[in-house]
Order: structure tokens, then C-alpha cells, then sequence
């Protein structure tokens, strides 16, 4: 399946390279290649890019190059782009501490869905996650790949403070919150790895295009690997994809 | 002891702010940096600094500084009211100050933003590669917040640089139009040609709830042809996203780096600066122009900035028309920036 490029005007030092409207594995896989594409080229002016679901934003300096210029180079690279290749991203295995005072909504998820909260709990660790992309705070990460059959509605009163490390669902899509932020999706459990952390020399842990699979832990286990954490000593195992 | 410039007492909101923090918009970290990057870099010209270095964003009101280092230059850049140890002094003009001098900056007496810029700039540990500061995300400054009384605010240079004050006229400076100029898009499709007629020709009034993040905007309503939710997709500089409710909302340095309502327009980002003087209540009108004329005046907006510090002039040494008399030097010479009207 090939998804046809669509430029976009977004003002005067920007532009819009859309491949679809949807959300969609294949589409992601489409925004990522072209992005790779993009950021192999180089081509001058180009400032930075912002991948998601379905579309890529372009920043470039207005002094550098112009939104005609890039969009022909942008044209290009999409004619000779596979698709289907895929970025060099990693798969992460991210402890998470399920249900109690750190994942507050396990019960209430369990309940409207028919299950016990240890299912529920299997059910997420048993679902290979996408990074469609990140937004709305840093490192915050958009999942896709949540079962459908834990899909459920966001909270009717969204929380204004929800812990950092929260593994959180909303409507089809699940999330890892780096920071302290307001939501109204589920608090499942959390995860006592820093997926932003500055002292590291790679801040964000995770990039648009990566998997994720998360593996429980109970109490104890979330309490010795939160001291490494805060040490920054603790680093998560990944694999190649 | 660390050269530095105490907060004595704080503005309602005043911030670190530099040329933006580019580069990390892909991990979900929002740009933030200089609302009116033109004052700063006028700012920062005064004393000599480069244009995105980093100063205090000022809001409506100053603050109070008392000089904690041998010597000192700083200017302010923005229609401030100003005093050094109670005397008033003037903003877009540096001052060279010694240990224990105090700066108070008063009310903005037009516009509402200013710059604060010391010589060799603040000696600030830039996060992900930028001291501006984001509040929600707690990024840059010293700690990521605001000013407060009490700040040390760490200086580059232990004393002021060698050399004399100077001056900028702010009359100089690219003149700033009523009408914000749009480029369409990208999500115009979505709406209907009542409801884009409806955006260029509404008179718009800004809202309280305004911040660094989103300019409210309250008029007409505007509805949607498509409904009002699309897939997340990113946010540049001054995009107008129009959300269930029909009111407008500009999108600032602190905005979010994607989101999922649709984009009727994008506000070039000289008129984004020239938003950053214009407070809740007064009316805004939006103007449509090509992908030609923005690039024209983005481009015209940078070259501005960068040629700055050649309308810089040495203070106390002035062109005023008095000291040309008495040098009798007036005779047949044309103001070629602002020539008379029977020129």
C-alpha cells in the first residue's frame, strides 16, 4: 500500500508533507521512512521535523531555502521512498508496578471490562506497543496497540495532577507520562523508568517508531529499581527492531 | 562570589527567555523562547550581546535588581518605565552600573512586553540546548520558573565590558501594521468560504485568559465544514487552530508541539512578535497573504533583526537637531529613514 504525499502551507516557515488521515501502522511506517529519507538529504534550511500519525511537519529557515524549493525535495525523496521500511528504532521492555495508589483506575478499567484486574494487567503486558509519536509534554509517548477489548471511554473528570511514569489508557490508545501533567485517560500503574531524564545523554528514551512491551513487577521490585532510577542509574533492556 | 543580578522584587511574569529551544520538537518539547524576538534582539544589541541571547522577558510590569557584581551593563528594550537608585532613566538605552545600584523597572507605558539584557548575557546552564523557559514543562531559567524575589540571576562577565553606553531609537524599528498577516492552511479545506470569510473579516478581541501558550481570540463564530477534531498533526509558530467552540486561538512559543483541531491559518511570525505587544481586550483583524509575500516578509523581519547593531549609536552623542545647529551642520540634510512629508 503506498500512501500519496499531500503538501500543506503552514505559515511562513513551515510546511505540511501529509501521507493520510488516519491511524494507521502502515501510515506510521510511511511518516517514519519519509522522515528518515528527509533527515539523510539534509537538504539545506531544514530546521526540524515533527513526525506523528499520519503527517510530518517540516521547520525550515525562510532564509535558507523556501517552502517551494523543500516541497519539490520533499516530492522527490516521496517517489523513491519504500514505504515499508522501517527506522532503525528499538523495541523497550519497561517494568511496570500495576494497580493500588499507582494505578488507581486498574479496578474501575477491570470492572467495565468484564475482567479481573490481573487479566487486564495481562493484557497489557502481552501487547506489542507502537510509538506513533510524541506530544503534548516531553517524552510523552502515544501508544497504539492497545487490545480492543480494554477500549473505554476517557474519565468524565480529568485528573489535574497525574504522577509521573503513569501508564495510562484513553479511548484506543495508551500512554507513558514522563512528568507530573494533567489527564482524564486511566492510571493503570507506573513505571519506575524515566523515559526523560536530562542527566542522560540521550534525555528521551523512546522515539516515534519504537515498540514497547511492559513486563510487571510487583512492589518491592518498583521500589529498589525507583532508588536506581533516581540515581540515574537505571536503563531499561531494549532490542534492535 | 558569583558576579550576579539580585531579584529584589518580581514582575507578574517574568522569564528567561532566548532565540527557543529548536531541535526536540519530535520528542513533544515545545519551542518556548522570546515572544518578541525583534525587542530582544534590540535588547541584546544595546549591549552588545548576540540577537538570541538569553534576557528577561518582562509582562506589563518590571521588576526591581540590585547589582551584585563589580560593574554591570544592562538595557531594557520596550516602552518601560525605568529607575537606577530612584532616578529616572531611559529603556532602549544601555546603562553601565556599579555593585549595589538598584534597577527598577515600572509599568509598560505602551506595548507589553520588554527585554532585559546584560552585557555577555546571564551565565544560565542551557537545558536541551536553550535557557528559555517553559513553565508548564519546567524547562529553562534558573529552575524553570518564573522570577522571584530573591533570584540570583548568575552573570557571564564579573563587570561591565570596556566601552561606552548606547542608544536605539525604537523609531527606527520595522513599523508594526493593525492587521495580522495569515497564510491559509494548512487545514483551510476544513472549513467552508462563509466560515473563512467569516475569520478574515471578523474583528477580534483578545482574551484574558491569554498566555504564552494561546492568544484567545473572541468574535463571530466560526463553524466548521468537516467538524472540528482531526488526527494530531504538529503546530507551528502562530497557528490558528479553531476548536469546538468556534473561537480562534493563536498559537505561541509555549504551545504544545502538535494537537488535533483543525488550522484555519498560521500568523506569519513577524506578526507573531508584533502580537506579543498587544494586550487582552484590544481588537485584532486578521489579513490573507500569499506564500511569495510571507517569504518577503519573514525574510524583511530577520534582516531587521540582524541589522540591529548597526542602528545602535553611542549615547550621549545623539543626532539631536540642537547639537547639529550649534555645529551648524543642518544645512540641506534629508532624514533618509523618515524623510518630511514635502520631501
Amino acid at each position: 500500500m503506498t500512501f500519496p504525499l499531500t503538501l500543506l502551507p503552514a505559515g511562513d516557515a513551515a510546511l505540511v508533507a501529509e501521507l493520510g488521515d488516519a491511524i494507521d501502522p502502515d501510515l506510521n511506517d510511511a511518516v517514519q521512512a519519509l522522515d528518515a529519507a528527509l533527515a539523510a538529504a539534509a537538504p539545506a534550511g531544514l530546521v526540524e521535523t515533527v513526525p506523528t500519525y499520519r503527517s510530518l511537519l517540516v521547520h525550515y529557515d525562510p532564509c535558507l531555502t523556501d517552502a517551494e524549493t523543500l516541497g519539490a525535495q520533499l516530492r522527490d525523496l516521496a517517489r523513491g521512498l519504500d514505504q515499508a521500511a522501517r527506522a532503525a528504532g528499538r523495541r523497550w521492555f519497561l517494568p511496570v508496578c500495576f494497580g493500588g495508589d499507582l494505578g488507581e483506575d486498574l479496578g474501575f478499567v477491570a470492572d467495565r471490562t468484564g475482567r479481573t484486574m490481573n487479566e487486564v494487567a495481562a493484557l497489557h503486558c502481552a501487547a506489542d506497543y507502537r510509538v506513533y509519536m510524541l506530544g503534548f509534554s516531553p517524552g510523552f509517548a502515544y501508544l497504539g496497540g492497545l487490545p480492543a477489548e480494554l477500549h473505554l471511554p476517557r474519565r468524565e473528570n480529568p485528573r489535574l495532577s497525574t504522577p509521573a511514569g503513569s501508564i495510562m489508557q484513553g479511548g484506543a490508545q495508551a500512554a507513558v507520562s514522563p512528568m507530573v501533567m494533567p489527564s482524564g485517560w486511566h492510571l493503570l500503574g507506573q513505571t519506575p523508568v524515566r523515559t526523560f531524564d536530562l542527566r542522560r545523554d540521550r534525555p528521551f528514551l523512546l522515539a516515534p517508531g519504537d515498540r514497547l512491551r511492559f513486563q510487571a513487577i510487583d512492589r518491592d521490585r518498583f521500589a529498589a529499581l525507583s532508588a536506581l532510577a533516581e540515581a540515574g542509574a537505571l536503563m531499561p533492556e531494549s532490542e534492535a527492531l | 562570589m558569583t558576579a550576579g543580578l539580585k531579584v529584589v522584587a518580581a514582575g507578574p511574569l517574568s522569564t528567561i527567555q532566548d532565540g527557543g529551544r529548536h531541535g526536540y520538537q519530535r520528542y513533544g518539547v515545545s519551542v518556548a523562547g522570546a515572544f518578541d524576538p525583534l525587542y530582544l534582539a534590540a535588547a541584546n544589541a544595546l549591549v552588545g550581546n548576540p540577537p538570541g541571547e538569553g534576557a528577561v522577558e518582562l509582562t506589563m510590569t518590571g521588576d526591581a535588581y540590585e547589582v551584585a557584581a563589580d560593574g554591570l551593563r544592562l538595557a531594557v528594550a520596550g516602552d518601560f518605565a525605568l529607575t537606577i537608585d530612584g532616578e529616572a532613566a531611559a529603556p532602549w538605552r544601555s546603562h553601565t552600573l556599579a555593585r549595589g545600584q538598584v534597577v527598577r523597572i515600572g509599568a509598560a507605558r505602551s506595548g507589553l512586553r520588554g527585554y532585559l539584557a546584560v552585557a555577555g548575557g546571564f551565565a544560565l546552564v542551557p537545558q536541551l540546548g536553550s535557557v528559555a523557559t517553559h513553565l508548564r514543562n519546567r524547562l529553562g531559567g534558573l529552575d524553570g520558573g518564573r522570577l522571584k524575589a530573591g533570584d540570583l540571576l548568575p552573570l557571564s562577565l564579573a563587570q561591565a565590558p570596556a566601552g561606552g553606553d548606547r542608544v536605539l531609537d525604537p523609531g527606527l524599528l520595522p513599523r508594526r501594521g493593525s492587521a495580522l498577516r495569515v497564510v491559509l492552511g494548512p487545514q483551510d479545506s476544513h472549513f467552508g468560504p462563509d466560515d473563512i470569510a467569516a475569520f478574515l473579516d471578523g474583528a477580534w478581541t483578545i482574551g484574558r485568559e491569554s498566555d504564552r501558550m494561546g492568544c484567545r481570540l473572541e468574535g463571530p463564530v466560526i463553524g466548521h465544514a468537516k467538524g472540528f477534531n482531526i488526527i494530531s498533526d504538529g503546530i507551528p509558530l502562530g497557528a490558528v487552530q479553531v476548536p469546538g467552540s468556534g473561537q480562534p486561538i493563536i498559537l505561541l512559543p509555549d504551545r504544545q508541539t502538535a494537537g488535533g483541531y483543525p488550522k484555519i491559518a498560521c500568523v506569519i511570525a513577524p506578526d507573531v512578535a508584533a502580537l506579543a505587544q498587544i494586550g487582552p481586550g484590544a481588537v485584532i483583524r486578521f489579513t490573507a497573504i500569499g506564500a511569495d509575500a510571507a517569504l518577503a516578509a519573514h525574510r524583511a523581519f530577520r534582516q531587521a533583526i540582524a541589522g540591529l547593531p548597526t542602528l545602535v549609536r553611542p549615547a550621549g552623542a545623539e543626532l539631536d537637531s540642537e547639537r547639529l545647529l550649534s555645529l551648524n551642520l543642518v544645512d540641506g540634510m534629508v532624514d533618509a529613514i523618515n524623510p518630511p512629508e514635502d520631501v
